[in-house]
């Protein structure tokens, strides 16, 4: 990764290395070296955190307790893992989890795109204020909606199911149309007119032409939806009751009341939880970016 | 008279589309329904709803009485805990949303250098910022033990003795901002996608009349981004006054921490909701908050006038 760096030498040598040196292999200032150091330490900090807890999932309780505290565990608890798994239905809170991401990731790829392409290629009277109004309810804090809503889906008796959790997923999210509607803008006109003049309706160019163009935006918009459902604490702890229902984030607070301080297990639970994101992280990272930069790209 | 009438059928015309047309406009409306569906289900109804709601004592089950203004009264005449709350949620937006700014202002410029390992680097930052939820919080109460934790550990290291963090009410909100600086790598990718979107031109001619690295930065890569750093600023403003989990998970079952300093507002309204079910008061919190980030947010709005720079004129 590092280059060696050439020693400070006169003009002669120098003359001498950019002859020998290959031309692509340019000298790094010391600027550089700075920087590639400072980006070093830093990186050690922002993964320090990750270590610590998988380290402290595989201690044992006294060397928890021990001071000063250990970086690499001196014997390995893989047991902890079992135990923690075991400890709570962990394997249901799992699947409740994967099936609410399921139907967050569907609402909000299907619906947003076709929301979107309302917005974007349809023209139709009051589009204009319709879509300043979609903008100001991005201004609207989630929290001012919360408690009127619970109300709501109380009175329609749908508190303590997943009701509550998944219709607003295929209601559309502001941040999402918006993002997309730009996205859709700059598809040339020629590719639907084309097709219009071919008989075919809006329905048939959003599933056929705008879905397949945009995939690598829709594909953002699933990872980050997936994301969203799998750490969504406040939903599931307003809604579900029943430890039926519980998902990974709530077991994993209910979880903390049964184990007190015995941090080894909390770790284990919180690398269990996680690490399905990061895996995600890494396989989709791709599209973690392309989202950015649709965000990046509807702004100026 | 003539005028009159011309523009009266000129507004026939208007109003009477062609069934083509028509058949467009319903389309369109098809389209955009289930967002209209929520618009109106789950946002405007809710909100006026709450708003006459927070005239009232409604407890969900029995009573809803109409009381006035007394919720308000209440809320600011007399009631220590609704200031307790409020101060702690601008303590930390007013804390957080510069601090988290800059530092991912300066990690896009560090990571926008073209050094060995730069793709490593950035994964690395940007990793943090897709962990969220309680496995995280977790992660920082071990973090933070005062003792045996990670921090205070490091900090020894360097000859200083780490404070007791979340047992104590002068650090745990500094706790909680150091917990969002590690995620200071989604900002940090949304920066280098625009910092990446300053043409190149720019900076050569720069460099030619012998403007400094700092004077390039100040005049070209800041009024450059600056609608992205205004994006964020606002978003992590009305993303800073939900700040709710931390205080709910991170201190003993939502009860605000040491001194309540981890009573932030949204924690105060979900016990008035859901804990004493004075859900006429906390729907009158609700629209205080909605009406507190609104003006802060158009105070945003026009600031940005004097500093955001639109390649182009204002859209």
């Amino acid at each position: 990764m590092d280059r060696p760096v050439p020693p400070a030498s006169g003009r002669e040598n120098q003359a001498i290395d950019a002859r020998r040196i290959p031309a692509r292999r340019r000298r790094i200032k010391p600027s550089e070296a700075l920087l590639f150091v400072l980006l070093s330490v830093g990186s050690l900090l922002f993964l320090l955190p990750l270590w610590w807890m998988i380290s402290t999932s595989l201690k044992s309780p006294q060397e928890i307790a021990q001071y000063p505290p250990t970086f690499i565990p001196n014997e390995f608890h893989f047991e902890n893992y079992i135990h923690t798994w075991q400890a709570a239905p962990f394997t249901l809170y799992a699947f409740n989890t994967l099936m609410l991401a399921f139907f967050a990731v569907v609402g909000n790829v299907v619906v947003n795109s076709f929301i979107a392409y309302g917005f974007a290629r349809i023209s139709f009277r009051g589009k204009r204020l319709w879509f300043s109004v979609l903008l100001a309810t991005m201004m609207i804090p989630g929290f001012v909606t919360l408690i009127p809503q619970y109300v709501l889906f109380s009175k329609l008796h749908l508190v303590g199911t997943y009701y509550p959790l998944i219709i607003p997923q295929f209601l559309g999210s502001a941040f999402y149309i918006f993002m997309l509607r730009q996205f859709y803008l700059s598809i040339p006109k020629e590719l639907s007119e084309a097709a219009k003049i071919d008989g075919a309706n809006h329905l048939y160019i959003w599933a056929r032409i705008v879905i397949p163009l945009s995939k690598p935006a829709l594909a953002a918009i699933a990872i980050f939806a997936f994301n969203g459902a799998w750490n969504d604490f406040l939903g599931p702890l307003l809604y579900v009751n029943d430890e039926v229902l519980y998902t990974l984030q709530i077991g994993l607070q209910s979880f903390r009341g049964s184990v007190q301080t015995q941090w080894n297990y909390l770790m284990a639970g919180s690398v269990i939880v996680l690490l399905p994101v990061i895996v995600l992280f890494f396989l989709f990272q791709k599209y973690f970016i392309e989202g950015m930069n649709l965000t990046a790209g509807t702004k100026g | 008279m003539k005028t009159n009438a011309e523009t009266l059928t000129q507004k026939k015309k208007r109003k009477k589309l062609s069934p083509l047309a028509r058949r467009e406009e319903l389309q369109g409306y098809l389209f955009i329904l289930p967002w209209l569906v929520g618009l109106f289900g789950i946002t405007l109804f809710p909100m006026l709803f709450s708003l006459y709601g927070s005239f009232t004592n409604y407890d969900v089950t029995s009573r809803m009485d109409f009381i006035g203004l007394r919720n308000y009264t209440r809320m600011f005449a007399s009631d220590p805990l609704f200031w307790k709350s409020l101060y702690n949620t601008l303590y930390y937006v007013a804390l957080m949303v510069p601090l988290t700014t800059i530092g991912s202002v300066l990690l896009a410029l560090m990571l926008n250098e073209r050094i060995a390992g730069m793709r490593v680097f950035r994964t690395i930052y940007y990793l943090p910022a897709v962990l969220s939820g309680v496995g995280v919080y977790f992660l920082w109460i071990q973090l933070l033990n005062p003792s045996s934790g990670l921090i205070n550990t490091l900090l020894g290291w360097v000859g200083i003795p780490g404070p007791a963090w979340l047992s104590d009410p002068m650090w745990t909100k500094p706790a909680i901002i150091m917990m969002k600086l590690w995620g200071v790598g989604g900002g940090m990718l949304l920066y280098l996608a625009s910092l990446q979107g300053v043409p190149s031109q720019l900076y050569e001619s720069a460099k030619l009349d012998g403007a400094s690295a700092f004077r390039r930065f100040w005049h070209i890569t800041l009024p450059m981004i600056s609608p992205v750093i205004f994006f964020d600023v606002v978003t992590s403003f009305i993303g800073g006054f939900q700040i709710f989990q931390e205080g709910y998970v991170m201190t003993d079952s939502g009860n605000g921490g040491p001194m309540g300093s981890l009573l932030f507002y949204n924690l105060y309204m979900w016990n008035q909701a859901f804990q004493l079910f004075d859900m006429g008061y906390a729907m009158a919190m609700a629209w205080v908050l909605f009406v507190i980030v609104l003006l802060l947010t158009l105070i945003n709005l026009r600031m940005s006038r004097r500093w955001v720079y639109y390649e182009g004129g204002e859209d």
